[in-house]
């Protein structure tokens, strides 16, 4: 008994670890394992292990369509959102201004609102604007929930830069638009990049939003949302699966790299 | 082109009646000076003092209320800071945490075009006057606080401005290592003779640097002169306490004896040098540095300026030297510091001594001044 107590004093943080890590994992691992699915219609029973799955990930109907419609509205989203979530950031955390305080809170709004509400409201504003449902309005949607998480995101990286060392800039013959270049920019970039991550990965995620503005263009969350009700077929799993690696990959290198940095004295 | 003095303007650096308002309240007020090209200038004082705001508005990073500043003949005083003449050393160093060594040394020249080959050859050169060429490869965070200070003196000098501006800049380094690049920094300056301004709170790193100091108090300056000056003859209460330590007893001019002033204090006559007084009236402080002072046994012969009937209140042995405090008769203690250089014996606490010391180190403030300010 007296053992026992020691070695769970000892271990517990690691055992506490490994449940929590398996806690989180336990889903992505199915998806993975049901990649290799020698499924038929659905994908909920195993039946055996192949490789045709990943050899062939386009196969269900219409899949890599909807693939690449996500990928379209991330990406476009995330460029409209993170350069103008990045501009106001600036402006809120370098700048006082009329109207600086109310800005913050408003920023905050869209992030505290319910999707359903926001998803619902947009598509009632878009009828009666005469704009009809389908990529471009559900881009300018991304775009409006995106920047929030953006102008958070980098506001906090230009908070935590030391004010002098763009001074030093411009006591070393920088003028703004050098200084900015040289030095701002370079030292908010990592809260850019982590800003843009989030971005397309919000985008590429959503839903609740895309599906009540979208109209006809299908997305891969929508299409493995209709899918739900015949059998999601086993390239959905490829999909996903191929997206947590590379995300994976992302955030990998991008450590392998910033300790390396540290490592070298 | 926009007007750019940074590598054509040189000089003296003049300050016209330089006044930088907050509210009402004046951080600096009203100062004018002179820095000599070439000198290595401090302007010493205590924190709050305008000291660090005047010399953000040299380096531009300041906007003045009112005044100009000069270097030479060209004005500089609503110049951007990167057209002006004038680099910086920052209290944190400020070294681009993204930069390499090299390129944070390089960030000034490359800015104004110059090229490669040059580049190179002045930031190795640089490097090699601060003794880190082996640190070109490094980013910022990978030095030690010594290294990082002399980067940041390489960063700045090697643009050979006509003014370096030095903000506390050994404010963040432990003392050994501080008194270290005090003797670095001074030699650095002998060797480029660029004008150094350094902006400092302690007394000692201002005197062991600087040919001129200006103490500097409210936004303005109470003195200015050479270190052996202020602190030989101090105009002013503040000036007397904030360099050194000082005793300043009230007293009564009573006489004249050619070139001194015969002061009465409490009773006693004692002999000031007229040439070390800034009295106006009858009514005088006068002062005496505590190592000035020699303690004896009551009773015993001495010369000079005496002050009998003293007793020791207080004894600390600190190595080099003993302090005393001294109760006098007329209520107020005094310091004296005695070399430990002799065998005598140390006096101890309640013995009764009599107080001596040359008149040629007797120095005079006028009586109006407050004997209190600036002490530590």
């Amino acid at each position: 008994m007296k053992k026992l107590t020691r070695w769970l004093s000892k271990n517990l943080i690691k055992v506490y670890a490994f449940l929590g890590f398996t806690y989180l994992f336990i889903p992505v691992f199915y998806t993975f394992a049901f990649s290799f699915n020698n499924s038929g219609r659905s994908n909920l029973v195993w039946k055996g292990f192949t490789l045709k799955n990943w050899k062939n990930p386009c196969g269900a109907p219409d899949i890599c369509m909807a693939l690449g419609n996500s990928l379209k509205i991330g990406l476009i989203s995330t460029i409209l959102a993170t350069v103008l979530g990045t501009l106001i950031a600036f402006a809120l955390g370098r700048y006082k201004f009329a109207g600086r305080s109310t800005t913050n809170l408003l920023i905050f709004l869209p992030m505290a609102t319910p999707e359903i509400v926001l998803g619902a409201s947009l598509l009632t504003m878009f009828l009666n604007l005469g704009i009809t449902p389908g990529l471009v309005p559900t881009i300018i949607a991304h775009v409006m929930f995106c920047i929030s998480f953006v102008v958070v995101t980098v506001k906090a990286r230009i908070a935590s830069l030391d004010p002098r060392l763009e001074q030093a800039a411009m006591d070393l013959y920088a003028n703004e638009w050098q200084t900015f270049r040289r030095v701002t920019l370079p030292l908010v970039a990592p809260g850019i990049a982590a800003a843009a991550l989030l971005s397309f990965s919000l985008s590429f995620d959503d839903f609740i939003i895309t599906n009540f503005n979208s109209g006809t263009v299908t997305t891969f969350p929508k299409f493995v949302y209709t899918a739900a009700a015949r059998g999601i077929p086993a390239q959905a799993n490829v999909i996903g699966s191929s997206m947590f690696f590379i995300a994976l990959i992302v955030v990998v290198v991008g450590q392998v790299l910033s300790n390396k940095r540290k490592v070298k004295i | 082109m926009a007007v750019d003095a940074s590598t054509s303007a040189r000089g003296d650096l003049i300050l016209k009646n330089l006044t930088k308002s907050y509210g009402d309240f004046n951080a600096v007020d009203d100062l004018s000076l002179v820095i000599p090209k070439g000198s290595f200038f401090a302007l010493l004082g205590p924190s709050g003092c305008g000291k660090t705001t005047t010399l953000r508005m040299v380096a531009g990073l300041e906007e003045p209320t009112a005044g100009s500043i000069f270097v030479g003949e060209t004005e500089i005083t609503d110049m951007k800071p990167y057209r002006r003449p004038v680099n910086t050393v920052f209290q944190n160093y400020a070294l681009f945490p993204h930069l390499s060594i090299f390129e944070n040394i390089a960030f000034g020249l490359r800015r104004r075009g110059i090229s490669d080959a040059e580049v190179k050859s002045a930031v190795d050169k640089v490097l090699n006057l601060v003794e880190l060429p082996q640190l070109a490869t490094r980013k910022p965070n990978q030095l030690s606080g010594g290294q990082q200070q002399r980067i940041a003196v390489a960063r700045a000098i090697v643009n050979r401005p006509a003014l370096l501006l030095l903000d506390e800049p050994l404010g963040a380094l432990d003392l050994k290592l501080r008194r270290q690049m005090q003797i670095e920094l001074k030699w650095i300056q002998t060797e480029i003779g660029i004008t150094f301004v350094h902006v400092t709170h302690d007394q000692e790193e201002a005197m062991t640097m600087a040919d001129t100091i200006a103490v500097m108090n409210k936004g303005k300056i109470e003195q200015m002169g050479s270190p052996e000056e202020l602190y030989d003859s101090p105009k002013t209460a503040f000036v007397a306490n904030f360099l050194g330590q000082s005793n300043l007893i009230p007293g009564q001019v009573s006489g004249n004896d050619g070139n001194n002033l015969i002061v009465d204090l409490f009773g006693t006559k004692v002999s000031v040098p007229k040439a070390r007084s800034s009295a106006h009236g009858v009514s005088v402080l006068v002062g005496i540095r505590p190592e000035k002072f020699r303690i004896s046994p009551e009773g015993k012969n001495v010369s000079g300026n005496v002050l009998t009937g003293g007793k020791v209140s207080d004894v600390s042995y600190i190595g080099v030297s003993t302090q005393y405090q001294v109760e006098m008769p007329w209520g107020k203690e005094l310091m004296v510091f005695e070399q430990n250089d002799d065998d005598e014996e140390m006096l101890r606490k309640g013995e009764n001594v009599t107080l001596s010391w040359e008149p040629i180190f007797t120095f005079a403030l006028d009586g109006s001044e407050n004997a209190a300010a600036g002490s530590h």
